[in-house]
């Protein structure tokens, strides 16, 4: 550590402007897509991925340079695990919205058009003949009918898988604190493989619900909650993995010492955040 | 500023209008028991913010008058006195439980829609309501339900440079400009009507201001309000929720009559149905009997 | 916590040259503060446009100007625009500003993340905007974008919802390096219980952006999904529910309000000590205050829905929860009368504005009372009585207090005195206009002229006109306020004192005027006695 006690304060970098370019590409690709415009939509769309990609990786790099050259102090440290930890937070909100939506239609809106309390008049006036049930895809049963995935088979498996992920990760840790390199890429790797594996699951349940269960996106509410959390959750999921691999590769080059690693740790907490997530959804959205 | 609407707002209260008024200032006072309770509780709560800005924009004038610099005032260096904010953080909080408690017994009975003797069906369209009578002293009406839409003065006027005078639209010396409909929704006096509300595409709000209140008309939902009109009348209302380009031109125009009255014109109506009913399977028929002539 | 903040840094530590160098890859928090408030002021100007469409088409009755469709354009971007653009960047610009000058902070704690906020904004206005063009149109649905309605228009919902998206990244980000600054970047000795009230106002912001605009994409996104993917989150055919929209909206919507106010009472709390020349009164109470408002934002948001048709109990919590508000609202009100109080007041601008405020905020807070209770509010709702209500906290409100803190902060910007006869006609001409503008909208709701409404009966022709012209001439007014700042900045030859003015306490005046590049390179001494709002201790 050159300088204890110095802040530092980055001079200039293009990576921000290359960052907004980057999102702004994405979404504008992506408005035309959803739009069907898809001759422009689709390509712009993934030209702003690519563009957001190579500001990720270069940011990334001139952080990790500085960090190596020794930048940083204890007080940088501070501010970057707060900057985490509140990112976390917003994740946590993000999900919150969604799973509000999943409690106040099972508790309210359906029960409501089935006629319950608050419900009697819609019920007698527009869906007398609905009866409010949970799983439901509403009294226009749109989507067509539908059966749920049952919580024991894949779920359960992923379940396990995660959770088997936050403990090789916190082992992952431990290795690290104690500078045994060897089993710290083991139990590293392990987590990226359980990862992979809970997203191939995720996957072919997806085609299963698809294929033979009849159950969609566009199976009512139960179908638009299921797969919005799922889907989202997933997409953590995959990022998740992703940072565990960048992780790891780092590890393997050796950027983190017994002390200071705080890359290592970010990504820690971002896993196990998606974890406490997918036990939210287990019991919400598969058991109950 | 405040003194002044207190001086005119007092003038107008009296003579609160049941159809909006050229500069008028005050809530519309109404015509059912509920609209009366809201108007009453609107002036409490008035005339408490007019009190408490009284109290506290005068002591704001009062410092900025005594303790300016160019009078020489010194500053004090006091920052604290834990009693003066004890007592007006509690001050508030009886004022607030003043007006929480009329409110609260006004809402529990505008709740309160049982016993109704006339349930109306009302549904919004983009842009226009439609009306159903449902039931009336407890026996269902047979089919009589009708489209309400923009009169046509108004409608050719409202049209982008149409060069037509908004204040020419005027029915018996009323200029109702887009307050004004085809084919007015017809109650009772002195019967307690209970309102079922839904809307068919988007959400409409059903607002008549003389009735004392505003319920939401949206799709796949139903929600419902009453009013017992005490006295005969045309009242005026809009649609009160954004639902679109001519959410500003799907007015509500209620005709209060007599029950006498309304009994008459609800028959005719019935017959109207019936008739036209007939009229119509005897239309059936003779298409049906044609190919074999 | 801190301990230390001597700067550390590559090669310069005098200001970049060259525009792409400075501002595009800015890291330092005063420009990139700038570039904020500059941006605030052009969304500022571009709203207020689409709102003197809206006051000319309401001229009178009768259309003359647009197609009803494109007045609701105009009223859903006008909104759009002025929150999103104006009102909050305003806000952030000013804490980029003033924040680590007041804590005694090299800069803020995430220099890159602090650029990258910013220049996501003209990005995500450049999509938005765009939408205008569309063969659609804008998004017309209102700024709250109620389904069925917002899903039923064309295809500029879909940018609408993706700069929506965008700003929300940007607002995270700012508030994560706000709260990493206020919390680990103070010079040591500031505690927290002696940062001034503006910062305080900021932490607890920064905290409700953060647990408020990733709600309100989740929103978005199911609304886009509902359009464009067969969901169902808002259609009761399949099982859901136009109204849950309005709950998880809401949940954000009202906090967001108050995300609007905040930081406008911190600003005043900073003005009218230092014009009074005595210490805020109660200084702990108003930040307690501050506390209490953001908790109860949290749970007050069905006041927004009274005539939903929620259940009975649902409403009365809702109405009891609102009124609450009044309380710590009501003690900052009167800490601030209080702070006046036996003070030896003088009348520069921004102490005309932070005064404009307490008066027309309160009235505004008044409005809102009478809203809050459930039965009127059935009269009330959806009327240019809540557009009043509205108004005053937002315009008096929000907009008074950013044109205060310019006057009160800009000598030490810029380095010079502005204009103190330029400032006193801007402000004499925007209070005297902004009640003319709005006042009369209060009469006008209460004699039942609904909002969002191009055309009108003519019963409501007087106040109209009469609100039109108070809106043009607030407008026309604002230009000075753009003539002052001009002025200010490359005309006025007054240098700045780094006191700049006498009754002014706190470390932000410890530094030269214009405020150096790099803040303080040196971690200052804290002086209780200096303080804003003097020692805490006793
Ligand atoms: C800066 C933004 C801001 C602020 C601070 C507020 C503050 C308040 N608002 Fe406002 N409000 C909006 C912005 C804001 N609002 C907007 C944008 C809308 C419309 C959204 C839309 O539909 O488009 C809205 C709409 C709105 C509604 C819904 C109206 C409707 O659509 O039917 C309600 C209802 O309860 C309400 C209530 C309140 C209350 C009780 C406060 C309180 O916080 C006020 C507290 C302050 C005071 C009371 C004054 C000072 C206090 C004292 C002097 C103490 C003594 C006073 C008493 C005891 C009464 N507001
Ligand atoms: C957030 C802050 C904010 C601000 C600052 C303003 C500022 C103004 N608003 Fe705003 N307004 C809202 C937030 C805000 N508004 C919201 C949330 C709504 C609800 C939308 C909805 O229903 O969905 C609304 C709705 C709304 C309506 C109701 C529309 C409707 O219901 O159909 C009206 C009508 O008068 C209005 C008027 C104005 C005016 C005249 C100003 C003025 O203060 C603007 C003054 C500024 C300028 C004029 C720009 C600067 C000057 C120039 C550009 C120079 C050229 C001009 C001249 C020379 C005259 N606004
Ligand atoms: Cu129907 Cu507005
Ligand atoms: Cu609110």
């Amino acid at each position: 550590m050159a300088q204890q006690g110095a802040y530092y304060v980055p001079h200039g970098s293009k990576w921000p402007i290359i960052g907004s370019v980057g999102l702004f590409t994405t979404m504008f690709g992506a408005a035309h897509w959803v739009n069907d415009s898809y001759r422009i939509g689709k390509p712009v769309f993934f030209a702003g991925i690519a563009v957001l990609l190579f500001m990720l990786f270069g940011w990334f790099r001139s952080v990790i340079q500085e960090s190596l050259a020794g930048h940083y102090n204890r007080q940088v440290d501070v501010s970057f695990r707060m900057g985490m930890m509140w990112f976390i937070f917003s994740e946590v909100m993000f999900f919150a919205a969604f799973f509000g939506a999943l409690f106040y239609a099972r508790s309210l809106s359906v029960p409501w058009l089935g006629g319950e309390g608050h419900g009697v008049l819609t019920h007698h006036y527009l869906w007398d003949d609905f009866s409010a049930t949970w799983p439901s895809n509403g009294p226009a049963n749109v989507g067509g009918a539908f059966q749920t995935m049952s919580p024991w088979g894949i779920p359960l498996l992923n379940t396990l898988l995660l959770l088997s992920s936050g403990i090789t990760i916190t082992i992952a840790h431990h290795a690290l604190k104690a500078g045994h390199r060897s089993r710290l890429l083991v139990f590293l790797g392990l987590t990226v493989l359980l990862g992979a594996v809970f997203l191939g699951f995720q996957v072919h349940e997806y085609r299963e619900a698809y294929e033979h269960f009849n159950l969609t996106l566009n199976s009512g509410i139960y179908g638009s909650t299921f797969f919005m959390l799922t889907g989202f959750h997933g997409l953590h999921v995959t990022l998740g993995t992703i940072m565990l691999i960048v992780i790891w590769l780092r590890c393997a080059r050796g950027h983190f010492d017994k002390t200071n690693h705080f890359g290592f740790e970010a990504v820690a907490w971002y896993w196990h955040f998606v974890d406490v997530v997918w036990v939210g959804l287990f019991l919400f959205v598969y058991v109950l | 500023m405040i003194a002044g609407v207190l001086a005119t707002t007092l003038a107008w209260a009296s003579s609160a209008a049941a159809n909006p008024e050229p500069w008028q200032l005050n809530l519309t006072r109404g015509v059912t028991p509920t609209s009366e309770e809201v108007y009453q509780l609107h002036m409490l709560a008035f005339w408490v913010c007019v009190v408490i800005g009284v109290v506290v924009f005068g002591a704001m004038i009062v410092a900025m008058v005594r303790f300016r610099r160019s009078k020489g005032a010194i500053a004090e260096t006091w920052s604290h006195n834990t009693k003066l904010e004890v007592v007006w953080t509690v001050v508030p909080v009886l004022i607030l439980i003043g007006l929480a408690w009329p409110a609260t017994h006004v809402l529990m009975h505008m709740a309160d829609t049982s016993h109704s003797e006339l349930t109306v069906k009302v549904s919004g369209y983009q842009w226009k309501w439609r009306y159903d009578y449902v039931e009336y002293q407890g026996k269902t009406v047979d089919k009589v339900g009708f489209i309400s839409k923009l009169a046509a003065d108004s409608d050719r006027t409202r049209q982008l440079d149409s060069g037509l005078d908004p204040w020419d639209v005027k029915q018996n010396g009323y200029p109702d400009y887009l307050l004004n409909v085809d084919k007015p929704l017809v109650l009772p006096t002195g019967v307690k009507i209970r309102f079922v509300v839904t809307g068919e595409d988007v959400i409409h709000s059903w607002w008549v201001p003389t009735l004392g209140f505003k319920t939401d008309a949206i799709p796949g939902i139903v929600n419902d309000a009453w009013a017992t009109i005490e006295k005969p009348g045309i009242y005026r209302g809009q649609c009160a929720e954004l639902c679109g380009q001519d959410h500003g031109f799907m007015p509500i125009v209620v005709k209060a009559v007599s029950p006498a009255e309304f009994e008459q014109w609800l028959a005719a109506q019935e017959d109207a149905t019936r008739l036209d009913r007939a009229a119509r399977t005897a239309q059936a028929d003779t298409t049906t009997a044609q190919p074999r002539g | 916590m801190s301990n230390a903040a001597a700067i550390h840094h590559d090669e310069h530590h005098d200001t970049p040259k060259g525009f792409f160098n400075r501002w595009v890859c800015s890291t330092n928090h005063k420009d990139i503060g700038t570039m904020y408030l500059v941006f605030s002021l052009t969304m500022f100007f571009i709203g207020g446009s689409f709102a003197m469409v809206i006051r000319a088409e309401l001229f009178e009755p009768g259309l003359q100007l647009v197609q009803p469709y494109f007045f609701n354009e105009m009223t859903t971007m006008h909104a759009l625009v002025m929150i999103f653009g104006a009102i909050m960047p305003a806000f952030v610009g000013l804490g980029n500003w003033m924040i680590p000058m007041m804590i005694g902070a090299p800069d803020m704690a995430l220099p890159r993340m602090n650029n990258w906020s910013f220049w996501i904004m003209p990005f995500a206005f450049a999509l938005m905007l765009s939408s205008l063009f569309l063969p659609g149109g804008a998004p017309a649905g209102g700024w709250t974008m109620y389904p069925p309605l917002s899903i039923q228009g064309g295809d500029g919902i879909a940018y609408a919802i993706f700069a929506i998206h965008l700003m929300g990244i940007s607002s995270i980000m700012g508030s994560i390096n706000i709260i990493a600054t206020i919390l680990n970047m103070r010079a040591p000795g500031m505690d927290l219980l002696k940062m001034p009230v503006f910062v305080w106002s900021w932490l607890i912001t920064a905290f409700l952006l953060i647990a408020v605009m990733p709600v309100l994409a989740g929103a978005v996104t199911m609304l886009l999904t509902d359009k464009y993917f067969g969901t169902s989150f808002f259609n009761a055919a399949g099982g859901g529910d136009p109204v849950m929209y309005q709950h998880i909206f809401w949940f954000f919507g009202h906090p967001e309000v108050y995300i609007m106010i905040l930081p406008a009472f911190g600003i005043i709390s900073e003005i009218i000590p230092t014009f009074s020349r005595k210490p805020i009164f109660g200084y702990k109470a108003m930040v307690y205050a501050l506390a209490c408002i953001a908790f109860l934002s949290f749970i007050v948001w069905a006041h927004h829905m009274f005539t939903v048709g929620m259940p009975l109990g649902g409403e009365l919590f809702f109405m009891y929860a609102t009124m609450l508000i009044a309380i710590p609202t009501g003690v900052k009100v009167f800490n601030w009368v209080t702070t006046m109080w036996r003070g030896s007041i003088s009348f520069e601008t921004p102490m005309l504005f932070a005064i404009a405020f307490v008066v027309l905020f309160t009235i505004g807070g008044f409005s809102g009372v009478m809203l809050a209770m459930v039965p009127a509010d059935f009269q009330y709702q959806d009327t240019y009585f809540v557009v009043a209500h509205f108004h005053y906290v937002l315009v008096t409100g929000a907009a008074f207090a950013i044109m205060g803190a310019v006057y009160y902060w800009i000598p030490k910007w810029s380095g010079h005195m502005y204009s103190e006869r330029l400032g006193k006609i801007h402000f004499w001409c925007s209070v005297i206009a902004v009640n003319v503008l709005f006042f009369p909208q209060h009469f006008l709701g209460l004699a039942g002229m609904p909002r969002r409404i191009p055309d009108y009966n003519v019963a409501f022709a007087d106040f109209n006109m009469i609100s039109s012209i108070g809106g043009f001439a607030f407008g026309a007014s604002q230009l000075l306020f753009v003539a002052m700042i001009v002025h200010c900045v490359y005309k006025s030859r007054q240098k700045a004192t780094s006191q700049v003015w006498d009754g002014a306490h706190g470390l932000e005046w410890t530094l030269p005027s214009p405020a150096p590049f790099h803040s303080f390179t040196v971690p200052p001494l804290i002086d209780d006695s200096k303080l804003a709002h003097g020692d805490v201790s006793h």
